[in-house]
């Protein structure tokens, strides 16, 4: 037992020298935070000219209203009534029915409209963790180890990558429906588990921030392999792993084939199928509707803000890729 | 924490270091010199000869150990489908004829390349893959182009604080697609549209003539915030020094953002669009949403609605072995649009 403290301590210790401490990882978030909403002051010889602002202000003020109108109009329409949706004007609030909406929503999806949301909360999280793990050990053992076929592996992933995803959808319903599994939520969760993107981003930074020396060190100790994994490695890649998380867990809820294809009973209808199942009933209360495609879409906004500085670490690695 | 930057920050690093070939020769370079002595202490060992583990076998194990549980999950769900099509493409439900009312049992049999030849001679299926090809053509530009122009504008110090820039030209990827897309349905609907008391009178965004271009300010909406993201991070890795140079050479601003940036994010503007040629082609939620309001769409709007119907058995022949042809077909024609684009691009830059 003490030996292993000892390794843990040294090993710690070592991690740390390469990454910092936790306690100097919150202060560098913090400052990178400040950095992020400070007022980027450029070089003097950068700065625009106060035509050049102006337009550029214009241009920028204008793509807003484009992405921003159409959310705000979906907060107002889910306050309002068939009625008022068609006789009021759009984008200000009329009479509020949020409640009377929330109500026919409740009865139209026979209660059944948070179970939805659970439905998708429960396939988005499980597959992005199952998903993730996996990803990051397959991006780790092609990152430092060699073994025979890893060309062909990665060759193989990187393939996966472009493989247009929707074109599995109908093979996979094939497969999965001989083995029995439609209509189980492993149906969903096996597929969206399955990320060839995470194994990329999972070995770019196994590459760049697992330092060989490291795991060496741990070696010498006489730590088992699985055990540097999962005490030292797992930390140094843990950014990464939220990357990945936010990748496979948006994807799995945005996934609308996949669902319509593989679930056929309510109760395990995610909430974008439950939702399109309610707006193609005869002549729905829209603003009803509305509401639900708000409340379906606010666990994912929320992510998107809290998380954000992740979504651009996965997309620059992935933009130099090219 | 430092790595969660490493990978934006650090333009030092030549790109083509974390490419997933260079990421092999460089282990490899790396762990030859360790492989070689120990490998030739093991030929030239006279004594008890299988005494030394050596590392290249350990290394395998280990690697192999990490790698198997993505790569079992990896079978399932990319290779046996794709096996799986295969093999159900060339198959077909075929009545056997001795039935009470001449149709009786079915029984799979092997059809050749029946199921190609009925997928290749449906006009459905080209007359779809038509629509996407023509949506491709005007959507994928006007995007990719949207999504620089304003990942070039907030990258200009025109704003102080691009953050809630950045933040609301993202929001829309935030919602799902099928949502989105009832939501423009609405958005589009005479009835309650918001936007079409403004519009001259006789706008119709839904009529057999503007309907694809209604889906396109949809897919738009949805991912130009997230392309330009991708530039963003490419441009954010250009070295400033090079713009101030060039500014003290007398550039203009224009000239830089047109001679200098633009140039060194093509890689960007590569993958960018191979991404969204493969998006466009698997079009399917779109289409699903505006045609449950507009039957004169049908079932085949789209060749992926076509094979989805196909599959569901809405569609006259139907099951899986047209299905799958029809999967099989479409991957052929995504993958040759995405290799002869790839290599036009690359030709020009060479």
């Amino acid at each position: 037992m003490s030996t292993t403290k000892i390794n843990v301590t040294i090993t710690d210790q070592a991690a740390s020298a390469a990454s910092g401490s936790a306690r100097s990882d919150r202060a560098a978030a913090r400052a990178r935070r400040k950095a992020e909403n400070a007022p980027e002051i450029p070089p003097r010889a950068l700065a625009p000219t106060p035509f050049a602002r102006i337009a550029g202000i214009i241009a920028l003020s204008i793509a807003t209203l484009y992405f921003i109108v159409p959310v705000f109009w979906l907060v107002v329409a889910s306050t309002k009534n068939n009625q008022d949706l068609t006789s009021t004007f759009g984008f200000w609030f009329a009479n509020w029915n949020l409640d009377t909406n929330y109500a026919s929503l409740m009865s139209w999806t026979q209660g059944l409209f948070w179970r939805w949301v659970g439905n998708s909360v429960l396939y988005s999280t499980t597959a992005g963790v199952i998903g993730t793990l996996l990803a990051v050990m397959a991006g780790y053992a092609i990152a430092k180890f060699a073994f025979p076929g890893k060309k062909i592996m990665v060759g193989i992933i990187m393939g996966g990558l472009l493989l247009p995803v929707a074109l599995l959808t109908v093979p996979l319903y094939i497969e999965f429906h001989a083995l029995g599994l439609t209509n189980t939520l492993w149906a969903i969760i096996i597929p969206s588990a399955a990320s060839p993107f995470g194994v990329f981003l999972g070995m770019v930074y196994a590459q760049s921030s697992v330092p060989n020396e490291l795991i060496e060190a741990a070696r010498i100790d006489g730590a088992s392999e699985a055990r540097i994994f999962f005490t030292i490695v797992l930390r140094l890649l843990a950014p990464a792993m939220v990357t990945i998380f936010l990748f496979i867990f948006v994807a799995t809820w945005n996934n609308f084939l996949l669902p319509l294809m593989m679930i056929s009973s309510q109760e395990l209808k995610p909430v974008t199928l439950g939702l399109y199942g309610m707006m193609s009933y005869y002549s729905p209360d829209k603003g009803a509707v509305m509401l639900g495609a708000l409340l379906g879409v606010l666990p994912l906004i929320a992510l998107f803000f809290t998380l954000q500085r992740y979504w651009r670490s996965g997309l620059s690695a992935g933009a130099v890729k090219g | 924490m430092s790595t969660t930057d490493s990978p934006s920050t650090a333009p030092g690093g030549d790109p083509q270091d974390r490419s997933p070939g260079a990421a092999i020769a460089q282990h490899s370079a790396s762990a030859d010199p360790d492989h070689a002595p120990s490998a030739a202490a093991a030929a030239l060992a006279t004594g008890p000869g299988k005494r030394v583990p050596s590392k290249r076998r350990r290394d395998a194990f280990t690697g192999w150990a990490f790698m198997a549980p993505f790569a079992v999950l990896f079978a399932v769900v990319f290779l046996v489908p794709i096996i799986v099509s295969i093999r159900e493409a060339f198959f077909g439900q075929v009545p056997t004829g001795g039935g009470l009312y001449g149709g009786g049992e079915t029984v799979e049999m092997f059809v050749g390349f029946a199921n190609f030849a009925t997928a290749i001679q449906n006009g459905a299926f080209w007359l779809g893959m038509g629509r996407v090809v023509l949506y491709a053509a005007f959507q994928i530009p006007v995007m990719i182009i949207g999504a620089l122009a304003l990942a070039l504008l907030l990258d200009s110090f025109i704003v102080r604080r691009p953050g809630g820039f950045r933040l609301s030209f993202f929001l829309p990827y935030a919602i799902p697609g099928v949502i989105a897309a009832m939501m423009w349905l609405y958005l589009y609907t005479p009835e309650v549209s918001p936007f079409l008391p403004f519009l001259p009178e006789g706008t119709d965004f839904m009529s057999p003539s503007t309907v694809l271009a209604s889906m396109a300010n949809m897919t738009t909406w949805t991912y130009t915030g997230y392309n330009m993201l991708i530039f963003l991070a490419a441009l954010q890795a250009i070295p400033r020094e090079l713009y101030e140079a060039a500014r003290i050479d007398g550039a203009s601003g224009l000239q830089v953002a047109l001679r200098i940036k633009v140039p060194l994010v093509r890689g960007a503007a590569l993958l960018a669009v191979l991404l969204s040629i493969i998006g466009t082609i698997q079009l399917f939620n779109e289409p699903v949403i505006m045609a449950g309001a507009n039957s004169w769409m049908g079932k085949d709007f789209t060749p992926m609605m076509l094979t989805y119907n196909t599959m569901m058995g809405e569609i006259s022949p139907s099951g899986a072995g047209p299905a799958s042809a029809l999967s099989l077909l479409m991957a052929l024609i995504a993958g040759a649009l995405a290799v002869v684009y790839s290599f036009l691009q690359r030709g020009k830059g060479n």
